[in-house]
């Protein structure tokens, strides 16, 4: 192919060369860069919580006039019964709070009481017996809770107790290699023994500031008095999660109608609360995908348009060009090598800009460093948009007839 | 000749719709996700409390000490502890302060047929009203008086007291909070400041308006559950007495210093107090104390969530690409007509005339862009809850100023635009172009 005088009738054309070429720079720059917030958006939604998602639904009671912590745990002992007694409810647990809430009980774990640096981090669960069953959670060593080992505190007594079950991520993180079963750890208040060890289990929170032990968690077999009040956490028989959710908030009341349950979020099933806590994820991976759409369509648009301002311009050298012998399809790989030549400066110069702009973006904003395949993948997506913005245009010069030539305007 | 030229541009418009049509869009598009975008971020970065936000502070002692501050720079925590609010409150070092933290409370209203429900709540001080200029509908808020005697009192906003009282004045009248009386003294006008600075920590910035204040002795004193964060370094040991004597931090603090000295002096006195609390045992390492306005705060809480600026960023990064490509549009546009640019400049037009010329017809663009931009952000400020949580979506609004602010950008932006290839419209050399014809 000819590229010098491409490269001669470009230098002819410097303005509308360097609009195209920003314009894909830039383009390449944003996109790349959206579609990577983008993956990193949906890499954290799909995240797993480790529960039984489809059948499982939350209960927010709270008490009204602030029981003192043993009529509250009476209070919630009578509720837990009311709920078990429902014909659509499998299981349920009390707990402070549930994986992907956003907020809750977050403790350092240390491995000997005089330790300076904690260990780990990890979110704390209140539990009972049935909290495994509930959340449907597997347990790969050791043993559950005994019915008798299930204790209750408030929230300003002592967090020790004696024997806790511990995530798999947690246990690896504490005892490399080991069985963590047998184990002591130590919380806020003490020590306490590990005498289990579930698969999975995700924090509380799926902020930032948490993804450092997303997956650590720790059960306590204790119910948490709080005067404030209490989630229940119910696990519905298959199926049947639509007519349990409003048959438990009417038994509820029905027992006791001292409590509030909010209507806006008092009973929650699961995909709520994952919907809920992913709102800004899903939020800023749409919004993402938008602007890249349109943004991919604007500069196609940009292309076709200047190129075919080009195209008309030169109308009579195409014809002088077809007079002499060029084949239409010479003209057509005239314009598309003029693109394809413009397009490869506008990504080169693109592709520095998107990685100046994620580093920038890393020291500014919670963003991890860009990913190559992305840069390559912009790339790609850039030069066959050119490629196709251009093929239109360059079509029709390629129509143009010789007889052009003779013609003076 | 301003309504010659646009008749000019509007005519070369519609002779090219296609083109015409496409830099409107690209210009629309881009205002409209620029401006949609900034809803957002305008809201979430707004100045709660203008004329006051330099007056207003919060204290910061360190009472945990660096092995603690590891993870946080050496920053002290973002809360204090009782100890030290009562402290801070016993010395009065502020034109006006106070301790406060969002209490948990649940109302019964004193028809039966009307279910216990839950509004937000916060124990603080008597000064906190006129700290924070609080209007009120009726009454007013407590005296310090009954701060000192921890007296049974409450001031309910305006939607809580629509919905006991139907709207009429309850002072004097009573409310049961928590299965407590207590005798409601004034109700607040609606006051909904955003972000909610006061309580940034246990709110992230945006929350419901508070409906229920009681005094901060009042609710210590019947053991009232905080509804926030509670932070431990150390296990606190059993029961309340021990929690509020321990290190935990729970309590937001405001202090209010019309001047700078005055700010500067309470600085000095902060460390002095941290030095006492070092020579007491009580810390063991040297003084560090921070002292922070209302928008160093809301700054350093980082309250404009990461996404509102991260789309802004995206967005402005969209509309200058849509600028650029107006830029080769226009280009293309003006320089078709270079015959009859060499016509007109043959004819006598001077250089700035056709300047004028296109860069009204380029304004003519940029007031299209602006309008499909109106329709476009609309829509986006409609659509803006699907990307943020309703508590900051609901306050992103197209008000006057987001309206008038969209038509200028466009225009201002498509005029800019227009610089260069007017330029070179008004480079045009007669001679030549009459020549080829």
């Amino acid at each position: 192919m000819q590229i010098k005088p491409i490269l001669s009738a470009l230098r002819r054309h410097k303005a509308g060369t360097f609009l195209i070429a920003a314009q894909i720079a830039l383009t390449l720059a944003i996109v790349c860069n959206a579609l990577f917030i983008i993956q990193q958006r949906v890499a954290h939604l799909s995240e797993p919580s480790g529960i039984d998602e489809a059948n499982i639904f939350v209960i927010k009671s709270e008490w009204v006039g602030a029981p003192a912590p043993d009529q509250a745990d009476a209070q919630m002992r009578e509720d837990l019964q009311v709920l078990r007694q429902l014909p659509g409810v499998q299981n349920v647990t009390p707990s402070n709070s549930y994986p992907l809430r956003g907020d809750g009980w977050d403790d350092a774990i240390r491995l000997k009481p005089d330790q300076v640096q904690d260990s780990s981090g990890a979110t704390i669960y209140f539990a009972d017996e049935n909290f495994l069953d509930t959340l449907d959670l597997k347990l790969i060593a050791g043993r559950n809770f005994r019915a008798e080992e299930i204790g209750h505190m408030d929230l300003r007594y002592k967090l020790a107790p004696p024997v806790v079950i511990i995530t798999k991520a947690l246990a690896e993180k504490l005892f490399p290699g080991e069985t963590a079963v047998g184990k002591t750890i130590y919380l806020i208040g003490g020590p306490a023994t590990v005498i289990g060890e579930v698969e999975l289990l995700q924090a509380q929170s799926v902020e930032h500031w948490a993804s450092e032990f997303a997956y650590r968690s720790v059960i306590i077999p204790e119910r948490l008095n709080v005067s404030l009040g209490a989630f229940y956490i119910v696990r519905a028989r298959p199926g049947q999660l639509e007519t349990a959710m409003p048959a438990a908030v009417k038994a509820l009341f029905a027992h006791n109608p001292r409590r509030v349950i909010n209507e806006d979020d008092g009973v929650l099933s699961f995909s709520d609360v994952r919907s809920r806590a992913y709102e800004s994820d899903r939020g800023m991976a749409i919004l993402m995908g938008v602007i890249c759409a349109v943004l991919l369509a604007v500069t196609a648009a940009g292309i076709v348009g200047l190129t075919s301002f080009w195209v008309g311009q030169r109308r009579k050298q195409i014809g002088v060009r077809r007079a002499l012998g060029a084949t239409r399809r010479d003209i057509l790989n005239y314009f598309m090598t003029e693109n394809l030549l413009i397009s490869v400066g506008g990504v080169l110069f693109g592709a520095v800009l998107a990685i100046a702009i994620n580093l920038w973006m890393v020291t500014r904003f919670e963003m991890h460093h860009l990913s190559m395949v992305y840069l390559m993948a912009g790339v790609a997506m850039l030069l066959l948009l050119g490629q196709g913005a251009v093929l239109a245009p360059a079509l029709r010069a390629s129509r143009v007839p010789p007889v052009e030539a003779t013609r003076s305007v | 000749m301003f309504a010659y030229y646009l008749q000019l541009g509007l005519r070369s418009l519609r002779k090219n719709p296609l083109l015409t049509l496409l830099m409107v869009l690209a210009i629309g598009c881009g205002v409209a996700a620029s401006m949609t975008t900034y809803s957002v971020f305008r809201a979430t970065s707004n100045n709660p409390i203008p004329q006051k936000s330099s007056q207003l502070y919060v204290p910061q002692i360190d009472n945990w000490g660096p092995e603690a501050q590891q993870d946080n720079k050496g920053e002290p925590p973002n809360a204090i502890t009782y100890t030290d609010a009562i402290n801070l409150m016993r010395d009065k070092r502020a034109t006006r302060q106070t301790a406060l933290f969002p209490a948990a409370m649940s109302i019964v209203p004193a028809d039966p047929s009307m279910l216990p429900f839950r509004e937000t709540s916060y124990a603080w001080y008597a000064d906190a009203f006129p700290m924070f200029d609080i209007p009120f509908l009726y009454g007013h808020g407590w005296t310090a008086d009954e701060d000192a005697s921890h007296a049974a009192v409450a001031v309910i906003g305006k939607a809580l007291n629509d919905k006991l009282f139907d709207g009429a004045n309850s002072v004097g009248k009573n409310i049961n909070l928590n299965g407590r009386d207590y005798r409601i003294v004034g109700v607040s006008a609606k006051w909904n400041p955003e972000p909610v600075f006061y309580d940034v920590i246990n709110t992230n910035g945006f929350d419901d308006p508070i409906e229920v204040f009681i005094p901060f002795t009042r609710a210590v004193e019947v053991q009232t559950t905080t509804n926030g964060n509670n932070n431990c370094s150390k296990d606190p040991g059993k029961g309340w007495d021990a929690w509020i004597k321990s290190e935990c931090v729970w309590l937001g603090f405001w202090a209010e210093l019309p001047t700078t000295a005055q700010a500067d002096a309470y600085r000095q006195y902060l460390n002095g107090y941290a030095a006492e609390q070092q020579r007491s045992g009580r810390f063991h390492w040297a003084p560090n104390t921070r002292l922070r306005n209302v928008t160093e705060w809301l700054d350093y809480q980082k309250v404009v969530p990461q996404e509102a600026k991260v789309s802004l960023l995206v967005s402005l990064g969209f509309l200058l690409i849509c600028l650029v490509n107006t830029v080769g549009l226009l280009l293309a546009k003006f320089m078709k007509r270079a015959s009859e640019i060499g016509v007109r400049r043959a004819l006598g037009a001077t250089r700035k005339e056709i300047y004028l010329q296109f860069l009204i017809e380029a304004a003519a663009i940029g007031l299209a862009g602006g309008v499909v931009g109106l329709v476009l952000t609309g829509l986006g400020v409609m659509g803006i809850s699907l990307v943020f949580e309703p508590d900051i979506a609901k306050l992103a609004t197209l008000d006057a100023s987001l309206v008038l602010l969209t038509m200028l950008l466009a225009i201002l932006a498509t005029v800019l635009a227009a610089f260069y290839p007017t330029w070179r419209a008004a480079q045009v050399q007669p001679a030549w172009q009459l020549k080829s014809n």
